[in-house]
């Protein structure tokens, strides 16, 4: 059997560098993207310069990979943005900027993957959400927002690739140690950790962890939902 | 104190008045959050007081409170709604809300944009 091929985004760094890394060491063939140029490489890795919400450059993107590939196994919508700010003061350019990435993104993606996916009859689509959600977090409105449109997404292209045999299912990390939270303050941290039945900070396995199970092709009779990490 | 409103006037090229007109506007929001909220703040403020962060003495809550009230005083005084919101609002080396002689040149820009 061919090894798979799995797409992700936001590898540049963090939890999506780690994933590509992952799923590498499987074995799978593993496509990646970001805005920015990766600084890293390895065999069996290839990277695009492409903004998620940028229909253009992902639908190029695609192209690419059903020219080299041929089919696509897997999405792992990764890529995101996040605002700290309370929303008296946050600029509707960031909201703007926050929806594109997190909700246009994750919808182009999956869009364009499922195209490729039904092909074969066969997908597995992971996207990310967030405990910032179940919590009701104050001063991430956008952020919150954008994450709990992603779980609607989840939902409902469940229903809607179910008959193509593509899963699409959530993962929804609590604070890991990223780019995402290194402005938000310690006290801050240490009270969403509180919150979690298991409170300490989550890892890039654990995340890892709920992605393998979703891919698994074991795993096809789970569709539409969210796993919430740390236990909330 | 009229000398840095001075070098403020010509750095961001605005009449000398507007600028003190939106650091007094500034001053007399700070004083009223003073009065009306019991906010704990320097006897003597000028355009060289901290707002927010470092040393400043207002919380998140309080922050939102001033900028929205100076957002309102602008345009009751200027007759120009503008938005002083800000992506890098809680950000310590960024924030336009540092100082009061931040956040004017923040809200004297916003105000030349129209």
């Amino acid at each position: 059997m061919d090894a798979p091929v799995t797409l992700i985004t936001g590898t540049r760094i963090g939890i999506g560098r780690h994933l590509a890394e992952h799923y590498l060491r499987a074995g799978h063939r593993v496509v990646g993207c970001s805005r920015a140029p990766a600084d890293w490489t390895r065999e069996g890795y290839e990277h695009y310069e492409t903004d998620v919400a940028d229909e253009k450059g992902v639908k190029a993107m695609f192209s690419e990979i059903r020219r080299s590939y041929g089919h696509l196994d897997h999405l792992i919508n990764n890529a995101g943005i996040a605002s700290m700010n309370h929303s008296l003061l946050t600029p509707t350019s960031t909201v703007s900027a926050i929806l594109a990435t997190n909700v246009v993104g994750t919808f182009l993606l999956s869009r364009e993957a499922a195209k490729l996916m039904k092909r074969k009859g066969y997908g597995r689509i992971v996207n990310f959400s967030s405990v910032a959600v179940p919590l009701k977090l104050a001063g991430e409105a956008a952020y919150v927002a954008s994450k709990s449109a992603v779980v609607a997404l989840t939902q409902v292209l469940g229903r809607e690739l179910a008959e193509f045999g593509i899963t699409v299912n959530c993962v929804g990390p609590g604070p890991l140690a990223t780019n995402l939270i290194r402005s938000v303050p310690k006290q801050t941290i240490d009270r969403l950790l509180s919150l979690q039945a298991i409170p300490r900070m989550g890892t890039f396995d654990d995340v890892a962890n709920t992605v393998d199970f979703f891919l698994r092709p074991e795993s096809g009779f789970v569709t539409g939902q969210t796993i919430y990490l740390g236990g909330l | 104190m009229e000398q840095a409103q001075l070098e403020r006037a010509a750095r961001l090229e605005v009449p000398h008045d507007e600028v003190r007109q939106v650091i007094e506007l500034i001053i007399d929001n700070v004083n009223q959050l003073k009065d009306t909220q019991g906010l704990k703040a320097p006897t003597h403020l000028d355009s060289a007081t901290a707002l927010f962060g470092g040393d400043g003495f207002l919380d998140s809550m309080a922050l939102v409170t001033l900028v929205v009230a100076v957002e309102q005083a602008i345009e009751e005084r200027f007759g120009t709604n503008v938005s002083l919101a800000d992506p890098g609002a809680m950000s310590q080396e960024h924030s336009p809300y540092r100082t009061i002689g931040a956040l004017a040149d923040y809200a004297l820009k916003r105000l030349r944009a129209g």
